[in-house]
């Protein structure tokens, strides 16, 4: 584990270059075929998702397996509440996200007391038993039971002369932005500090005033906030929830997601979402028969060129082109 | 008082299954401190080259014998091959190296013996039935209890196991002592990629089989290591017993069969809140 680091000035290119990326990002849906910006929704969706992940396992230290539990109740609760009490889309995403720092916080009380591997067997029981949680029959006349619910998609507001797949990428990316500021804030500060101080030493932590059981929850119930307006916003793209799309399967991608896109980064999510995004599909245009065989592949492959992550190997790349320059 | 004895013993017999794979699990963590997602995908992989084998008309108990000398060897290739590169990686790398070891056996299986559902032969000749339990429950009952004193007596017995033993305890002694601690690593794997396979074989003909037919069982599995204690083997066999009778009596009576995996889950947080340590498991103190 990385030890906690007075803060490093800022490299001088990082802001220019965040800059164009969300230039480059906003202008992506005026360009692209209509997959192709399916696709990106799907990638700002997911690094929401995993940035979520990341504040918990990268940061803290805690290891959740389950985080689609978290996504599937984000996109639940939007579904339900569009089309069982026909409130506007917009206003559910700050309430899907309500619901799951809710239900993260509770599930991040008895998990408290669970480090490592521990808490990595129960959520992964969590994630296990989604699917048959949701498919529950006394929760049927909600949820929609096996067949699942529709989720409708809606016209651009104001008058935009925009095509609701189009709204909906910059609606998220706009969500994201928000997000990602508000994460970068919570962990540059003290907030921040306390967290990997607890990931890296809690007793040391501790002795320092930290109240542990009191960060630890409190990170749990945010980091599933974040993965919940994810799994809300993906409601809106796939206009369908079903048990069977929120499998052990999803919780396992976020997990693959953060960790290969580098833990403990914020920039890490994004590569992490373009990994489980795109590497799939192209592991399938390398063989039909064997997709997952080829996905496995690449994530030993990645783990083994690159044990932080991408991001810790572009740190690290970086570092080495600075020395030298 | 029939169908409450009937559920009981049907239990048991499931519990055997959990047994044995906790007891891999377990075998695993003890000797690497890391959990082997990818247990269940070795066992499934296993259990489809012994249907391989019968289908080609190789007699039962032979197919047996070489899916868990596959078992074997698989076991001891992956680790010698892939788990090695990763000794000294962080917790989080491991799990993802396990996943993707699961995603490729997963696929691997799917892509050579199809995603369809199939039958799997049982070897009990249906005379050995009786009122309560079914020929194959009660022959799968009793494989279990043989592995199970295999294993021990593997352990207890030869000096290969107590050298197996040494390197999972003390590493550094051990090597002192002269004994090759990555290969007992390696053969601790082999076993435990065994155990599996016989859990799988035995659970086929009850769960058919397919590639992700390990997923419920697997997550059983834990729930048996963390009841019995992760650091204690006999601990997880003995939990995977009650694993198992707690699974089908909650599913008859308390549940449903529809929420039967949640009960897993159940048992695990509740085990890990009140007793983290498990039932046989030693608390681990450490220094600071």
């Amino acid at each position: 584990m990385p030890v906690v680091k007075a803060q490093a000035a800022r490299p001088p290119w990082q802001l220019p270059a965040v800059i164009v990326l969300l230039v480059v990002a906003a202008i992506v849906p005026f360009v692209v075929s209509s997959f192709h910006l399916l696709q990106l929704t799907m990638v700002v969706i997911y690094a929401i998702a995993l940035l979520g992940l990341n504040i918990l396992t990268g940061y803290n230290g805690q290891i959740s397996l389950g985080h689609g539990a978290f996504y599937a109740v984000g996109a639940y609760t939007m579904a339900i509440l569009i089309e069982r009490a026909g409130m506007p889309y917009w206003a559910i995403v700050p309430i899907a996200g309500a619901v799951c720092f809710v239900v993260g916080f509770l599930f991040g009380l008895p998990a408290l007391r669970l480090e490592g591997h521990y808490l990595a067997l129960s959520t992964f029981a969590l994630a296990v038993a989604t699917p048959q949680l949701l498919k529950f029959h006394s929760l049927e006349k909600w949820t929609g039971g096996v067949q699942g619910t529709f989720v409708p998609g809606f016209d651009a507001p104001f008058g935009l002369p925009l095509h609701w797949d189009q709204w909906l990428y910059l609606f998220s990316l706009f969500i994201a932005v928000v997000l990602f500021l508000v994460a970068w804030n919570l962990l540059r500060g003290s907030t921040g500090i306390a967290i990997t101080a607890i990931r890296d030493h809690p007793i040391a932590a501790r002795t320092m005033g930290i109240n542990i059981a009191m960060y630890k929850s409190l990170t749990f119930g945010v980091s599933a906030m974040y993965t919940g307006i994810a799994g809300a916003l993906g409601a809106l793209v796939a206009q369908f929830v079903s048990p069977d799309s929120f499998t052990i399967f999803l919780s396992l991608s976020l997990l693959v997601g953060a960790v290969i896109g580098g833990v403990a980064s914020i920039f890490g999510a994004i590569f992490g979402a373009l990994f489980i995004e795109f590497v799939p599909n192209f592991a399938d245009q390398i063989s039909k028969a064997v997709t997952w065989a080829v996905y496995g592949s690449f994530m030993i492959a990645f783990m083994y060129l690159m044990p932080n992550g991408i991001a810790g190997a572009l740190k690290l790349l970086m570092e080495k082109l600075r020395r030298r320059g | 008082m029939e169908t409450f004895l009937h559920q009981l013993l049907s239990g048991l017999a499931n519990g055997g299954i959990y047994a044995s794979i906790g007891l891999a699990l377990v075998m695993i963590f003890q000797a690497t401190h890391h959990i082997n997602f990818a247990q269940g995908e070795q066992a499934m992989f296993s259990a489809y080259i012994s249907l391989t084998l019968i289908q080609m008309g190789v007699p039962y108990w032979a197919a047996f014998l070489i899916a868990l000398a596959f078992a074997f060897v698989s076991g001891v290739a992956l680790e010698r091959i892939i788990i090695r590169q990763f000794d000294n990686a962080p917790v989080l790398t491991v799990v993802v190296v396990f996943l993707g070891m699961l995603f490729i056996i997963n696929s691997l299986a799917g892509w050579l013996f199809t995603y369809n559902v199939q039958a799997f032969p049982t070897p009990f000749p249906v005379g050995l039935g009786s009122r309560y339990l079914s020929a194959h429950e009660i022959g799968m009952i009793g494989v279990t209890l043989v592995t199970l004193i295999v294993v021990y007596a593997f352990f207890r017995f030869t000096p290969l196991g107590l050298a197996m033993r040494a390197a999972a305890q003390n590493p550094e002694a051990s090597r002192l002592v002269g004994i090759r601690v990555g290969w007992m690593l390696a053969l601790g794997w082999g076993l435990a990629g065994a155990i599996g396979a016989v859990a799988a074989i035995m659970a086929a003909p009850i769960v058919y089989i397919e590639p992700n037919m390990m997923a419920g069982i697997l997550l059983y599995g834990f729930a048996a290591a963390l009841l019995g204690g992760i650091n204690n083997p006999w601990g997880a066999a003995i939990g995977g017993f009650i694993v198992g009778v707690i699974e089908n009596l909650a599913g008859a009576y308390v549940v449903g069969t529809e929420l039967k995996l949640s009960v897993a889950l159940v048992i695990i947080i509740v085990v890990l809140v009140t007793r983290p340590a498990g039932l046989f498991g030693k608390t681990v103190v450490t220094r600071v």
